[in-house]
């Protein structure tokens, strides 16, 4: 195999690969679970969020 | 339920404080060249007051001691925070701070002797380069024990740009260090001639896609949702925009050896790459602004909010630039000129610092557990950070295009119209305009220097219990 075949072939593996994360990403299935991903950020409560101003 | 582990503050604390004066050190540094560029009095022939010297001493300043602390910050408090976990390795994390700050001193006093490999961001001699490698490790090795021991099973997307940005910037670095030494302090690159010249800049334009935007992006994607108190406006296309930036970033490189000795074909290639990056860009843009989609309102009352918007839309205006100027005939026009000094601004002091400047706000409170001192004097910073950003930019759009116009001139009997030197003589005006849209982005962040530090200046730092992760997934 030439070194130009093999950069064909991994340029059109790399360019399904990426369009199968696209397909996967906007699948019905994955709505749920990608809706409780986005929420991880506001699980957590540190002490200011709450308007405290100090710890004390 | 209730746990009595706390999160690792004490190593965010650490490198937040250094980005706030890092920030103040590269920029000052920053306001002093553009005033040699204007005045070259200013040189004082003293060779390592020089602006030659003093350049790099600005652009690793700015990069990697301000905004390579801000990621250091950021990246630990949101791997923590996201993962349900107190930071992995903690002697190992103590050492990326003060490692990192060791190869930061190190840059200072290198770089003035004029002691530089003279590769662009990568001038650091190979002793320096070491501890570097050292550190990166480090880092990594903590970033992702960190991901490892998480207690939520997802990994936040957040954590997926930090993670990309760390492992592509130690490939970067090691590659193109990649030195044959001769002495202490003097070594010759592992490559030869145009070999050499597109390492550098797979390295140089990467250090900007990964260091300078994958990081950045991981601290939008956490710091912009907290701020507006609303969840990321699609998740979705976060994953698609992750994965599309990691696929073509790579490629981009060659945009920044048009017409030379480089084979045309890789200049094309890196051309067409550059464009198809706008995609991923603007999708990462519009995600991150629409984030505030149905609170809109809350750009009026709150300044940090607005800092990390307006970031977000000069990341939008500088990744629609770039690739613009990645067309061969328009780099014709704007390569070698002040138009690409413009065009890495919009993204620094627009993107990369405003939005390190909106977490930072976020951050530094929190830590201390204090409110913010000030949000008028956020406000305030808010527009001395945008007037200067907007005289900076647009005096060099004008002196770039006068340059590249003033240099292909030609007579009717083909002989040029202009001198170099003419075309210097002519960049006056502008560069003091840029001077002064410098020294007006540096005053916003002394105001914010001040605001952060009457925020803290009494208190005393927290300590906070890592919640339990919500819910059984």
């Amino acid at each position: 195999m030439t070194f130009t075949l093999f950069q064909s072939i991994w340029s059109i593996v790399v360019l399904v690969t990426f369009l199968g994360i696209v397909v996967w990403a906007y699948s019905g299935k994955r709505k749920s679970a990608f809706d409780e991903a986005a929420q991880l950020p506001f699980e957590d409560n540190p002490v200011t969020d709450n308007n405290n101003t100090s710890s004390e | 339920m209730t746990n009595t582990e706390t999160y690792n503050y004490k190593v965010v604390r650490q490198f937040s404080i250094m980005t706030i004066v890092w920030g103040l050190v590269g920029m000052s540094v920053g306001v002093l060249i553009a005033s040699q560029l204007a005045w070259p009095v200013l040189n004082f022939d003293i060779p390592w007051l020089t602006f030659s010297r003093l350049r790099p001493l600005h652009t690793n300043a700015v990069i990697f001691a301000f905004g390579g602390s801000a990621l250091f910050a950021c990246s630990y408090y949101v791997v923590q925070h996201t993962c349900h976990v107190r930071l992995a390795f903690p002697a190992l994390a103590a050492f990326t701070f003060w490692g990192w700050q060791v190869v930061i001193l190190l840059a200072a006093i290198t770089l003035p002797l004029g002691i530089t490999s003279s590769k662009e961001y990568a001038e650091l001699e190979w002793p320096i380069d070491i501890l570097i490698t050292l550190v990166w490790v480090s880092y990594a090795v903590v970033f992702f024990a960190t991901i490892m021991k998480r207690r939520v099973k997802h990994i936040y997307v957040a954590n997926w740009f930090f993670g990309a940005f760390i492992i592509t910037v130690a490939v970067l670095h090691l590659f193109n260090s990649a030195a044959l030494p001769v002495s202490l302090w003097k070594s010759y690159s592992a490559y030869a001639g145009v070999q050499d010249a597109m390492v550098q800049w797979w390295y140089g334009h990467n250090a900007v896609g990964f260091f300078l935007t994958a990081g950045f992006l991981g601290i939008m994607y956490y710091f912009v949702p907290k701020q507006a108190g609303r969840p990321v406006y699609s998740y979705r296309l976060s994953v698609v925009h992750f994965w599309a930036l990691v696929f073509t970033y790579i490629w981009a490189g060659p945009h920044h050896l048009h017409y030379t000795a480089l084979p045309d074909w890789a200049q094309s290639l890196g051309m067409i790459m550059s464009l198809i990056l706008l995609a991923p860009s603007w999708g990462g843009m519009i995600n991150g602004i629409m984030t505030l989609s149905g609170a809109w309102h809350k750009l009026r009352t709150d300044p940090v909010l607005r800092l990390l918007i307006v970031s977000i839309s000069f990341y939008g205006m500088s990744t629609f630039e770039g690739p613009m100027m990645a067309i061969k005939t328009v780099n014709a026009l704007s390569h070698y000129t002040d138009w690409t000094v413009g065009h890495v601004h919009s993204g620094a002091l627009g993107w990369v610092a405003l939005v390190s400047m909106g977490a930072m706000y976020y951050l530094i409170p929190r830590l201390f557990g204090r409110e913010l001192y000030s949000l008028r004097l956020v406000e305030v910073h808010f527009w001395s950070a945008t007037i200067g950003i907007v005289l900076y930019i647009v005096s060099m759009w004008v002196a770039g295009i006068m340059q590249g116009l003033m240099w292909r001139a030609v007579n009717s009997d083909g002989t040029l119209t202009y001198s170099f030197v003419e075309s210097v003589q002519a960049m006056h005006p502008y560069y003091v305009v840029r001077t002064l849209g410098g020294a007006f982005f540096l005053l916003g962040a002394v105001i914010m220097a001040y605001n952060l530090w009457r925020t803290i200046a009494d208190a005393k730092p927290v300590e906070v219990e890592i919640p339990e992760p919500a819910g059984a997934h």
